[in-house]
């Protein structure tokens, strides 16, 4: 695969605060890679190296060939950028937005499909400041796809969308990945990035943590999985004799029992052979949201 | 130059929705026009005014503040503005070089001025019965190095300040000044010599006496000229430099 962004030992410091610590990654033309990390952690800044909109200490970016630090308006023909606090004139309407921001470049794509496929048409001649924090959000994110981007950036992009809007979104996102265009995303939502990204890097601190496809990162960092029912049975010594149980928990008639790999099929035949046939016998699967505890001891939200 | 153009209409048409800037740029020359047309009439007095009527001589000083209220007031704000909310932000992620942005805000600020200085003259002639320039392509030409010099100085303004407040506050002061001691207010021969060093020191002054100077028959001041080609220079050299996105 291809390597559309290199990014090496990138450091960045603002006065005695360093909001970027050594991070190196590189990300490979077509894939949805999604940077993570709690409010602060530097995924903002990291991003806006790569853009060339900030200056960095060290380190050496490469997008598509170019440098950011050198190269920064060529290389914003090739991307496309929806930023954090970034806004429109007030009064400006959706479609002029829309057909300004086409203007800027000759390979633009049609904006009309655009403005539909973001929900926008009935917003047509709605001025920026009259639109819903989501409605503005997808206008910027379809401003940042109308140059037809070979890689466009995200940050936050559902931040301030409802549920169904971010579904929507998503698959806009994974639509725009069809069609080529590299996509990397950056979020504090864990099953934003779990749903839509092939490979993850966690930010915490300014550091780069871990880099694996969401899957990846489960297997490595939160293999554990739990088996849950309700038994009236109070003695369950048995349970821990399973192999691969490493532990037994109950809540009144709840019970938990926590381990690895097939523990489920394990302990399912087990309470079988012990009589017991509980209707209600499911596994919760780690997620994304373990692997983070388990990696930074904090969640993503601090 | 399709971006530059589509920009500067795009520009354009935020400025007429918005009603209190256009208000307060066209209103502002109209209220002096009808004040001091008033007060003093257009008849020529040989100790003041250059010697000539009161509104022949403050006509092209009126045409002079639209473009000063323009770049002081109205540029900075416009700027301030739009870096607080983003959208300097949002324009600089964008393949749009800072030259487009300025180039429209220049493009933009030329049809506002000239339709205030049409509306200015209009209203003064028709009040006032003015006499119309003794050469009308120096004025022109004066007109709009006025405005290149002018908005050079606003986007400068706009630069440095930090905030729209900022900008709001400082704007209003300095067009005030400038009007009153620049040669918009009292005639220079009433002004103390302090009075005439202040307003000497404000960039006003040499725009309405370049544009004046043809209008009423002294032909170009060449002196004057380069004064308002060098803040022009001075201006765009310094926002060059001192221009901040965020």
């Amino acid at each position: 695969m291809k390597k559309v962004i290199e990014v090496e030992h990138l450091r960045k410091a603002y006065g005695s605060l360093v909001a970027v610590n050594d991070v190196s990654f590189s990300v490979a033309e077509g894939e949805i890679f999604g940077i993570l990390g709690p409010n602060g952690a530097g995924k903002t800044t990291t991003v806006e190296c790569v853009q060339g909109l900030r200056p960095f200490d060290s380190g050496l970016i490469h997008v598509l060939g170019l440098d950011p630090k050198s190269d920064g308006i060529a290389l914003r023909q090739l991307i496309g950028s929806q930023l954090q606090e970034s806004a429109l004139p007030d009064r400006i309407k959706v479609w002029e937005a829309l057909d300004l921001f086409s203007s800027f470049l000759p390979h633009s794509l049609n904006w009309c499909e655009l403005m539909n496929q973001w929900g926008l048409a009935e917003k047509r001649n709605a001025s920026f400041s009259s639109l819903s924090g989501g409605q503005r959000q997808r206008l910027l994110v379809a401003l940042a796809l109308v140059n037809n981007p070979k890689i466009v950036f995200l940050d936050e992009m559902t931040a301030g969308l409802d549920p169904a809007a971010r579904h929507v979104a998503w698959d806009l996102i994974r639509a725009i990945r069809e069609r080529g265009t590299t996509v990397v995303l950056v979020t504090h939502f864990m099953d934003e990035a779990e749903h839509l990204c092939d490979r993850l890097a966690i930010v915490d601190q300014g550091k780069l943590v871990a880099l694996d496809t969401p899957q990846g990162l489960i297997t490595t960092y939160a293999n554990q999985s739990k088996v849950v029912f309700t038994a009236e049975h109070t003695d369950l010594p048995w349970l821990k004799q399973i192999p691969h149980v490493r532990s037994v928990t109950r809540h009144g008639p709840r019970v938990e029992v926590e381990g690895t790999g097939p523990v489920l099929a394990l302990v399912a035949a087990s309470l079988v052979d012990h009589g017991i046939v509980p209707s209600d016998l499911r596994t919760e699967q780690p997620t994304l949201e373990d692997v983070f505890l388990n990696i930074t001891g904090h969640g993503a939200h601090n | 130059m399709r971006t530059l153009l589509k920009l500067t209409w795009v520009e354009l048409k935020l400025f007429v929705r918005e009603p209190i800037t256009m208000v307060f740029t066209f209103a502002l020359p109209l209220i002096f026009l009808f004040v001091m047309g008033g007060v003093f009439k257009n008849n020529p007095d040989p100790d003041v005014y250059r010697g000539v009527g009161a509104i022949d001589y403050y006509t092209p000083a009126y045409i002079a503040l639209v473009i000063g209220s323009i770049a002081v007031v109205g540029l900075p704000v416009h700027f301030t503005a739009y870096r607080e909310r983003g959208v300097l932000r949002r324009f600089r992620a964008s393949p749009i070089p800072l030259w487009t942005i300025f180039g429209s805000q220049v493009l933009v600020s030329l049809v506002i001025a000239a339709v205030g200085g049409v509306l200015v003259t209009v209203a003064a002639k028709l009040a006032f019965n003015i006499g119309m320039p003794e050469s009308p392509g120096l004025v022109i030409g004066a007109f709009i190095a006025g405005v290149l010099s002018f908005v050079a100085f606003g986007i400068l303004l706009g630069s440095l300040l930090p905030t729209t407040r900022a900008a709001q506050g400082l704007g209003l002061i300095l067009i005030i000044i400038m009007l009153i001691l620049g040669g918009a207010g009292p005639p220079r021969e009433v002004m103390t010599s302090v009075m005439r060093g202040v307003g000497d020191a404000t960039p006003l002054r040499y725009v309405i006496v370049l544009i004046q100077d043809p209008w009423l028959g002294f032909g170009w001041n060449w002196a004057f000229f380069l004064i308002v080609m060098g803040i022009m220079v001075v201006a765009s050299l310094l926002s060059r430099r001192l221009f901040r996105w965020e």
